[in-house]
């Protein structure tokens, strides 16, 4: 048997799961999250996303198929959503010390260890899960035996888009046209998704005055926390809905949109982390299974006369995308870029390109 | 739950579905799970059901099930006499497998469905056809560039190469037309494919060379589609077994274990490109070939309606396929249903699971003669199981113990005897994953099992943990000393008290079941206890309505809380399918759980067979899907504490742990342990008949050979012999002299005083009666005596059975029925038994009682229409009951029982019957007279009626006299009768002309029998052995195999054969009535 550290994941209540450390033996703290995908752990780690937060795993097995490689192809990593882990933590029922998949070249562990990411497991995630369920996400940290504890940290009063932004100016893949992207934290999976359609990508940091940019299209990523920390950003939306260019966002996105519109957010009270939310086209019969990762949500009611929703939730009827009723603004909160999740909806990024 | 819109097909009103049939290997139970959720689903909406399933013992042919049922074959014939008749507007294809798609596709073709104006609901008859016809379906994937397993017909060595080049290599040959695989085999480069393509095209004109997908991954996806094109994929399964070994052969995991995020969204993508391609309306299913080393992939097949792959899923994820496709069928949109667990999310979704859950094949190869026991691409299992847990460790471990073979988990069972290891390993036969377990703990690592079975290095890594704490637990010789860490880790990764106790005790475990109670209190004093956890499809994201559970270690909660307020009943199912027992105690305790609810108790039901109706979590209040061990059903009831459990509906699973648990205080309702006990125990039920003055064949048990001579010379040969430890072959064997009794004895089995062997005498010619019944305080209240067809010596779940009986003497009814009413007083009898007697002349003898229900219940309660499970389960739940006022002397009209056989999916099996069941299923049908019932009833199970010729062998003197009247109609009605050797000559000593054929044996003669049966020239054989000397039985093989294997209907006993052939020379078929069951 391995000799293991112990562990335990703390919530601010005070409730304890206890289990055994399999990453970076060292204490965390951070905003504990569940997320019930299946498979899609170093997408997920790697996702800014979850800056600052502490991912429960609900599939109880994790490490399944190791990790793959640390390369880069076009300037963005193969197989990441960034070049680090974002998430603080990660905490699963069953881990895998041996994985098994061709394209692995270490395990989860390793990896863990390498970026100093804490990892716990022989906890009852799906006890775990029903807690944040009913009492919404909360504040929690790892505690892993004999290293020194920690203080309880919320991610959510810093301004993380501004954290997991780029700081300078990049620009990704080539074409006859070109879109800005706002990097509020993005997955590079969004940027893998327009180069690939032949456009030329201009990834900016979330403040960056875009408008001294000549574009054809504008695109507002992803990114981590609170959307109102990001009022810099909304302010150069608003002006670029003034030139009348396509503007597209993705989550958090979706949500800078939503406030440059006039709407209003508000915190969901314990997200949607999955591979599975279904999602329904405003007045149609089509829906899609989506890939989301949200804390924060529009609220619909508060959306201006000349908006309208695109997509709603068809569990819990939440906002899942906008679109301006004569202008080609549109948004998503979910992921059509995936990675992880379904990669029913990558349509969008067709229906972005076809309007610039 | 349906929101109600006007997307739903308002014009249609009445609906026909078909059902599978009898159950057989590759088309089981699941179809009765399949079809009563569609009869739900239309229920639900209003709309008349109309069933044609000829399998009495299904939950779907149940009174509140279908509203009209058809206990007719399921051939385009009867459905049309059906559709003729009653007029349905729809018609249902995809609940009844292979069986119903089939007959289908042929009312579709000859037009019977437009000329009946039948509209097809769900996917439609082209979209099936197309994914069932080999070269249509390559065809519709080549469309969306979609890469299907191609195999290229060449016949010269250069087009070999060519067509090598092109697939890449390795490449797999085949010789075509050639039988068992002659001239095939593996080619890594050209100069091993020159050779072999050289052999082959020497036995074989064209050579089929295909690219060898050996070693790749199969993975399936289960995927819905809505006529808006919304398209779900519902569950992903991968198998533990790499590609070669047929899904229904290989344990499969859900969700897939060792495909990447990358890896599992491609091939759903994929998955649903396909499905929308074919235009599948419902429910489908894609299999794939994956290969390990790269995101190569080939699509196996598509089946375009509900499998057994989809039950499974059901079973997996807790969404109803079944129910959601008839919906679908219907114009519903999946966006118009809800979630049935949530009921407050929408049905479009995919299930996230936080288990993992792992189906195991269920073989019983050891029951039949000759039969191959290596696995691969052909079907071989006869029922399966599935475990949940939340380790794979866990769940393998439940599973192993659920297959019901003697098994305790990976590790702690009885060692393999196995000569070559690298080849045990390489050529899996049903015991390959104990024959990893064996290789782990000799030494082979899991890099080397890896080359040898090609299955991933994750599942052997994982099995690897267990065989380490194995090690672990070894270390320790006394129960207390246990670190209770490496206990936990054990019970983690489902380890079973049995196998901790063994591991820790090792030899010095004397006492199996002191040892195990031993761990179970040590355990449980050292805080380590299972928790309940809840099957929601969302992993805990919205709250879940419905008590779908299992138990796990790996969890520090428990999802439900408990009352315990002794307000629920829990009942025992049957778990696995296998030969002996199957669909009819699904019944019985689906029926069970109706009657306690009924009544105002919860109903608790603790299974763990996907296949079942009653491990769907609507049919009771809460369902455990976990083991029906001791161990396990304990954990249960310490925290359920029910009012009391019922032991005597899931057959004999249950009915073993009688003592076990009423040794614990468990409330048994119905019959008591003490009283279970005296009827299972041979020595006490024995001296019971003895003090009642009840006859029974003489019977001893028997530790040495010469104890066995004295025995024999006392009572006569032939002898049924039953040894309690057996090393190959049959448990049981029929003996006709001392020259046999040895070598059976010798070699097959091993008599020592650990190992008695009872040895009973063998009555010939004798009728064989069951007596099923329901008794209250030892006294009888309802009781059904039906006959057999065949003589004793054909083992009942073997024989066709007549009810009520039609040939029997009132003499022999009245001494039936009183000795049964003297058994059921002294054993104090309180629900369902079963009595089986022989009966010779007048004089009855008993051979076999059980307290519990028995296989035959669901067939006489339909048949009397009289419900033996609900009286019995009254009766168990101390509630009075009236004796009903009609009896078997009522009825106009007859019940058959016949068998279904599966023996064509069993390689070199013989197919002649013995005292060792071998049947998978049965029907059973009804007529206004023997003849009727009969001839419904063979058509039910396959056979068809000869249109001009038969082969008759008909064995010994007293057979061939037997058969000889239905000879004589045979010639009568204008038959071409061939005849080996000594029926010919008895035959035309009798003035009935024949053909003479000849024996395998007799090779210089012609025509030959086996040769006849190639040409097609005969439509049914009849072969009887003379005994079952293996000599005579030898002989005659190569003909049954022959029939067997070129699909001509074969029947090995004189009485049937003789009741077949009186009943299709006498009705025409064109006057069966078509009458439904209420009808009678």
């Amino acid at each position: 048997m391995l000799q293991l550290r112990r562990a335990v994941i703390e919530l601010e209540d005070g409730v304890r799961f206890e289990g055994l450390s399999f990453g970076y033996d060292a204490s965390t703290a951070g905003e504990v999250v569940f997320n019930t995908a299946m498979t899609g752990y170093p997408e997920s780690l790697t996702d800014p996303s979850y800056e600052g937060q502490i991912l429960v795993t609900t599939y109880p097995i994790l490490g399944n198929y190791g990790v793959p490689p640390r390369r880069e192809k076009d300037d963005v990593s193969e197989f990441y959503e960034s070049d680090h882990i974002h998430a603080r933590g990660i905490v699963a029922q069953d881990y895998s010390w041996e994985h098994s998949h061709w394209q692995a070249d270490r395990s989860l562990s390793e990896w863990l260890t390498e970026e100093k990411i804490p990892g716990i497991y022989g906890i009852d995630t799906r006890a775990l899960t029903k807690h944040l369920r009913d009492k919404g996400s909360m504040l929690g940290k790892i505690l892993v035996e004999g290293t020194p504890d920690v203080d309880f940290y919320d991610p959510n009063q810093e301004n993380l888009v501004a954290k997991t932004s780029c700081r300078k100016v990049e620009v990704h893949g080539e074409g006859d046209k070109t879109v800005v992207l706002v990097d509020c934290g993005t997955k590079h999976n969004i940027i893998r998704c327009l180069t690939r359609r032949g456009v030329k990508v201009i990834r900016v940091p979330w403040d960056y005055d875009f408008m001294t940019i000549p574009y054809d299209g504008l695109f507002i990523s992803n990114g981590p926390g609170n959307p109102d920390m990001a009022q810099i950003t909304v302010q150069n939306i608003r002006r670029a809905m003034e030139l009348g260019k396509p503007i597209c966002g993705i989550c958090m996105g979706n949500q800078l949109l939503s406030l440059a519109a006039g709407a209003r957010t508000y915190k969901l009270k314990y997200g949607h982390r999955s591979h599975n939310q279904p999602v329904r086209k405003v007045g149609s019969d089509v829906c899609y299974v989506t890939s989301q990762n949200h804390g924060y949500a529009v609220d619909q009611n508060t959306l201006p006369a000349d908006w309208e929703p695109l997509f709603i939730n068809m569990n819990d009827g939440t906002n899942e995308g906008i679109r301006h009723r004569t202008m080609p603004f549109f948004s998503a909160q979910f992921h059509p870029e995936a990675s992880s999740g379904p990669k029913d909806t990558e349509f969008i990024f067709d229906e972005f390109i076809a309007l610039l | 739950m349906t929101t109600p819109t006007s997307n739903k097909n308002e014009n249609i009103k009445k609906v026909l579905l078909l059902g599978s049939g009898a159950l057989k290997i590759g088309e089981a139970g699941e179809f009765d799970y399949s079809g009563s959720q569609a009869i739900k689903a239309m229920k639900e909406e209003g709309i008349t059901t109309v069933l044609i399933n000829p399998n009495i013992a299904t939950v779907q042919t149940s009174e509140g099930f279908a509203d009209r049922i058809y206990f007719l074959p399921v051939t385009p014939y009867f459905v049309e006499k059906v559709i003729e008749k009653e007029r349905p507007d729809g018609i249902l294809l995809a609940f009844g497998g292979q069986t119903a798609l089939n007959c289908g596709v042929e009312l579709y073709r000859s037009g019977v469905l437009d000329r009946y104006e039948v509209q097809v609901l769900g996917t439609p008859v082209q979209a099936i056809m197309d994914t069932e016809d080999r070269e249509l379906f390559v065809r519709k994937l080549d469309e969306i560039d979609v890469r299907t397993i191609k195999s290229e017909a060449v016949n010269s060595v250069a087009d070999a190469l060519a067509a090598a080049e092109h697939l890449g290599y390795p490449v797999i040959v085949r010789a075509a037309y050639a039988l068992g695989g002659l001239g095939s085999g593996f080619c890594d480069n050209e100069h091993e494919l020159v050779a072999l393509v050289e052999k082959a095209l020497s036995f074989s004109p064209q050579v089929l060379v295909e690219k060898s997908l050996k070693g790749w991954k199969e993975v399936e996806y289960e995927v819905v589609r809505d006529r808006f094109d919304n398209c779900i994929t519902v569950c992903n399964m991968e198998n533990f077994d790499p590609l070669g070994i047929h899904t229904g052969e290989s344990i499969v995991v859900a969700p897939s274990q060792t495909l990447s995020n990358e890896d599992y969204h491609y091939l759903r993508k994929l998955a649903i490109r396909i499905i929308r391609h074919v235009g599948i309306v419902g429910e489908c299913n894609v299999q794939y070939a994956f290969d390990p080393q790269s995101m190569d992939y080939r699509v196996i097949e598509v089946n375009a309606r509900l499998s057994r792959s989809s039950a499974l899923a059901s079973k997996a994820t807790g969404y109803p396929l079944a129910f959601v496709a008839a919906k679908l069928g219907l114009g519903y949109g999946l966006f118009d249903l809800r979630n049935s667990v949530t009921k407050e999310t929408s049905a479009f979704f995919e299930p996230a699971l936080d288990y993992i859950v792992c189906k195991i094949p269920r073989w019983d190869l050891g029951k039949f003669h000759g039969v191959r026991r290596e696995i691969g691409s052909s079907m071989k299992s006869v029922g399966e199981v599935m475990a949940i847990g939340r380790t794979f460790e866990e769940a393998i471990q439940k599973g192993l113990r659920m297959i019901g073979q003697g098994m305790h988990g990976f590790v702690g069972n009885k060692e393999l005897k196995i000569d070559d290891m690298d080849h045990a390993l390489k050529d899996p036969t049903d015991k390959r994953v104990f024959v990893i377990s064996q290789a782990m703990q000799s030494g082979y690592t899991v890099d080397r099992i890896h080359d040898l079975t090609k299955i991933d290095k994750w599942f052997l890594h994982k099995l690897h943990n267990i065989i380490e704490t194995h090690a672990g637990l070894s270390r320790f010789s006394n129960v207390a000393d246990v670190d209770t860490n490496i206990l936990r880790l054990a019970k983690q990764q489902g380890f079973s008290d049995f196998q901790i106790a063994r591991a820790v005790l090792k030899d010095h475990m004397v006492n199996a079941e002191s040892a195990t109670l031993e761990v179970r209190r040590y355990r449980r004093n050292s805080g380590i206890t299972p928790v309940v956890k809840q099957i929601d499809t969302l992993a805990a994201e919205y709250p879940a309505q419905t008590n779908y559970l299992y138990l796990t270690y790996n969890g520090s909660e428990n999802d439900v809380t408990y009352l315990h307020d002794h307000r629920s009943v829990v009942v025992l199912g049957s778990g696995a399918y296998r030969i002996g027992s199957s669909v009819e105690f699904d019944w019985c305790s689906v029926n069970a759980l109706m009657t306690v609810k009924k009544e105002g108790w919860r109903s608790v039901m603790i299974n763990y067979n996907p296949e079942t109706v009653s491990t769907d979590y609507d049919m009771c209040d809460r369902l455990y899907f976990d083991e029906l061990t001791f161990e396990r059903v304990m954990d249960i009831l310490d925290l359920e504490q029910p009012h009391g459990t019922i032991l005597s509906v899931g057959g004999q699973i249950p009915n073993n742990l009688a003592t076990r648990l009423d040794e614990q205080g468990v409330r048994i309702l119905g019959t008591q342990a003490r009283w279970i006990d005296n009827a299972e125990d041979r020595h006490k039920f024995s001296a019971m008949l003895d003090e009642l003055g009840i006859d029974q064949p003489r019977w001893r048990e028997l530790t040495d050979m010469d104890d066995i001579y004295r025995f024999t010379e006392e009572v006569g040969f032939p002898v049924l012999v039953r040894p309690s430890y057996v090393l190959s072959g049959a448990a049981m064997n029929v003996c006709s002299n001392t020259e046999e009794l040895e070598r059976f004895l010798k070699l097959a089995a091993n008599v020592s005083k650990q190992h008695p062997v009872v040895v009973t005498e063998f009555i010939q010619h004798a009728k064989e009666i069951e007596m099923d019944a329901v008794a209250q305080d030892g006294e009888i209240k309802a009781y059904a005596i039906s006959e057999h067809i065949e003589f004793a010596g054909v083992h009942s779940g073997d024989a066709t059975i007549q009810f009520p009986p039609q040939k029997l003497y009132v003499e022999t009814m009245r001494r039936i029925k009183k000795v049964s009413s003297m058994i059921a007083r002294a054993l104090h009898i309180s629900g369902p038994f079963n009595i089986q007697y022989l009966a010779k002349n007048n004089d009855i003898k008993v051979i076999e009682c059980n307290l519990r229900a028995s296989r035959s219940f669901p067939f006489v309660s339909k048949v009397l229409k009289i419900n033996f499970i609900d009286l019995a389960t009254r009766i168990m739940l101390g509630l009075p009951v009236e004796k009903p006022a009609k009896s078997a002397f009522d009825l106009d009209y007859v019940g058959i029982k016949a068998s279904q056989f599966s023996f064509s999916r069993l390689q070199g099996a013989d197919p002649v019957l013995g005292v060792d069941m071998s049947s998978t299923g049965e029907v059973g049908c009804l007529g206004d007279d023997t003849g009727e019932a009969i001839l419904k009833s063979m058509l039910s199970v396959g056979y068809k009626i000869p249109e001009r010729s038969v082969l008759l062998s008909t064995g010994s003197a007293k057979q061939k006299t037997d058969m000889l009247e239905a000879a004589r109609c045979l010639h009568d009605r204008g038959f071409v009768l061939y005849a080996t050797g000594g029926t010919h000559q008895f035959l035309s000593d009798n003035g009935i002309p024949s053909v003479r054929v000849y024996w395998p044996s007799q090779s210089e003669n012609h025509p030959q029998a086996v040769e006849l049966l190639h040409e097609h020239k005969i439509d049914l054989v009849v072969n009887i052995p003379k005994n079952l000397t293996s000599a005579e039985l030898s002989n005659g093989y190569r003909i049954r195999r022959a029939a067997i294997d070129l699909n001509v209907p074969l029947i090995t006993n004189a009485r049937l054969a003789s009741a077949f052939i009186r009943a299709f020379t006498t009705i025409d078929i064109d006057d069966i009535e078509i009458k439904s069951w209420d009808e009678y």
